[in-house]
């Protein structure tokens, strides 16, 4: 028997509520109420995939009062591995001048995306 | 310091969007001047490390520091006036701006139009009355925020959270990802105040419980918290007796709303909007001083700060335009035409709308948007913009919620329909 599988499209802040239409051998046969296309897309990695862009800190020297730097994953990792990014994110110290979208770590954990500063700050 | 021609108060997304349009509007960078009581531009967004903003401004999901420095870079660029560490002190009705800063001192400048981007604070403690005793532990979710991301301390390893707005949600991942348990978010409404979106990356995301229609209603613990107590509420609100459960827990967080922060405004004689907490303005955002602008979380709060630098962009624009006017009416041209002020009202779930008054004889186009908030969750309702009872336009929306701020644009029917003494009325059907 088909199952419906409801999801809150994470994608953009509109967040539809999207169903799928999910058969027994795991396979998706309809996607519902989702606004554009990315919510089709978003419904489908999710059931099979799922995955979330990562935002923390790392420790940030030479930058006097500023003592932690903003970073992000440039895409999804893995939404299992998230507490094993937190702890990766631990062992990073950056030193400052640091300008917005500089890369901290390529291919992060291999997962696939970068990871960025978030923010230029100066050396202090 | 000398006077300047625009002096923005708050150097948040508000007050830099407000800059650079001013200046795009011919205003020189000397002549603007942002005074920002932070060491640093970029308002609220410089602890908002999560990813959610400017999908409407740059197709992108931006981090808020990522976002409030594309405009900190374009300030700088342009050479466009700002102070770090100047704490505005008052503001008189005829644009006289104190301030103290450790390089200037203490300072009163005059400006021939000043813009109000000042955001807004969280709801405290004491706005609420919970029972008991006054533990360590407690935090507005907003000051646990700045704790963890700009100077890198956790509060707490057991958390509960009260409120279940945006802020609220986002603390609860945050901290689950710092290593802290974030045990339930309580919620006093029957439904949540944050974004759907939002409850399923931070709490479904992280198996974090919502109670929906709880409260906390005491507070254990000496010097730290020990405990809370929490319960259901009826359809009053108020607690059911039996329902009661005690959570130990060393620390809660209140997520339980924003108010903009209008100590100036009110000061100086600004006529405040008793429902948004935020000045009333016109289609300008001119408030009732002439000359003085308003936008941003200081005017109402903004879930997306995409309409912030939006409704910024406007005011900033509107303020070189009054330096201009102002400067051509000194020079002997009167305005052509006075303001003539028709009201807006909100209406059959609509809580409020701003722009709070119309001016019938300014520039009604179809950019202009009346923002409001829902006071339910609605399903399958047509929002109606009306004048003087007739009907002059339609949005059907699937789904509405007071977390979601909306708009309706005046049309042509609309704009045609406005006359001396009109009312302008948003509601649902
Ligand atoms: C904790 C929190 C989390 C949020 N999360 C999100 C989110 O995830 N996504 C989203 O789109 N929006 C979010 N928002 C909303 C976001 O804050 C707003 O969209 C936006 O930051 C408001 O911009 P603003 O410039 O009006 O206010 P702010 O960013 O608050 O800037 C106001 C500035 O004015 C300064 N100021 C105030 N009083 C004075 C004074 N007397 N003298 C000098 N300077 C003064 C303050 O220091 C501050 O820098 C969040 C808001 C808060 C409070
Ligand atoms: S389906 Fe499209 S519009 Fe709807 S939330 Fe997802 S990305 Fe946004």
């Amino acid at each position: 028997m088909n199952t419906t599988v409801k999801k809150t499209c994470i994608v953009c802040p509109m967040g539809c509520h999207l169903e799928a239409e999910v058969s027994d051998n795991g396979e998706i046969l309809s996607v519902s109420g989702n606004t554009c296309k990315r919510g089709d897309a978003y419904i489908r990695t999710e059931l099979t995939d799922p995955r979330r862009t990562l935002t923390s800190t790392v420790r940030l020297c030479g930058a006097g009062a500023e003592r932690y730097l903003p970073v992000k994953t440039t895409g999804g990792i893995s939404k299992a591995r998230l507490m094993e990014a937190m702890k990766a994110l631990g062992e990073i110290t950056v030193t400052a001048p640091v300008t917005r979208g500089d890369v901290i770590v390529k291919n992060f954990l291999g997962e696939g995306a970068d990871l960025v500063a978030g923010k230029t700050v100066d050396a202090g | 310091m000398e006077d300047k021609k625009i002096i923005i108060i708050g150097g948040g997304p508000a007050g830099l969007a407000a800059a650079i349009e001013a200046n795009n509007q011919g205003i020189a960078p000397k002549d603007i001047l942002i005074l920002e009581r932070d060491r640093e531009l970029g308002g609220i967004l410089n602890q908002c490390i999560h990813a959610g903003f400017g999908l409407h401004m740059f197709g992108e999901e931006l981090t808020g520091p990522e976002y409030a420095g594309r405009f900190i870079d374009i300030v700088r660029e342009r050479g466009i006036g700002y102070l770090c560490d100047a704490m505005v002190l008052s503001l008189s009705p005829d644009h006289e701006v104190a301030f103290v800063s450790p390089t200037e001192g203490f300072c009163r400048i005059r400006a021939n139009a000043v813009v109000l981007a000042m955001g807004c604070r969280e709801r405290t403690r004491g706005a609420l009355n919970i029972a008991g005793t006054r533990p360590a532990g407690i935090y507005s979710a907003g000051t646990a925020q700045r704790y963890v991301n700009i100077d890198g301390y956790l509060p707490g390893k057991r958390v509960v959270i009260l409120g279940s707005g945006d802020i609220g949600l986002i603390m609860a991942r945050r901290l689950t990802l710092e290593g802290a348990k974030v045990l339930r978010v309580c919620e006093l409404m029957p439904y949540s105040g944050g974004l759907p979106r939002n409850i399923a990356q931070c709490l479904d995301d992280f198996d974090i419980p919502l109670y929906l229609s709880h409260t906390v209603t005491a507070i254990h613990g000496k010097e730290r918290l020990e405990a809370v107590t929490v319960a259901k509420v009826g359809d009053d609100r108020r607690p059911i007796p039996g329902t009661e459960e005690y959570i130990p827990c060393d620390t809660l967080l209140l997520s339980v709303g924003l108010l903009p922060e209008n100590e100036l405004s009110r000061e100086a004689g600004i006529v405040l909007d008793r429902i948004t907490g935020g000045a009333q303005v016109d289609e300008t955002m001119q408030t009732s001083i002439p000359g003085v602008f308003a936008c941003g979380n200081v005017l109402h709060v903004h879930d997306l700060v995409d309409f912030v630098t939006k409704e910024a962009y406007r005011a900033g624009a509107s303020a070189a335009a009054y330096v201009s006017c102002a400067c051509a009416s000194n020079e002997g041209h009167e305005p052509d035409t006075a303001a003539r002020y028709l009201p807006t009202e909100g209406k059959n779930g609509v809580r409020y709308v701003m722009p709070q008054k119309l001016n019938a004889n300014g520039d009604l186009n179809a950019d202009t948007a009346l923002f409001f908030r829902v006071d339910n969750i609605y399903r399958d309702r047509s929002v109606i913009l009306s004048v003087d009872g007739k009907p002059c336009a339609k949005v059907k929306k699937r789904f509405l919620e007071p977390g979601q701020m909306e708009h309706i644009n005046l049309n042509e029917d609309a704009i045609a329909a406005i006359r001396e003494g009109s009312t302008v009325t948003v509601a649902l059907d």
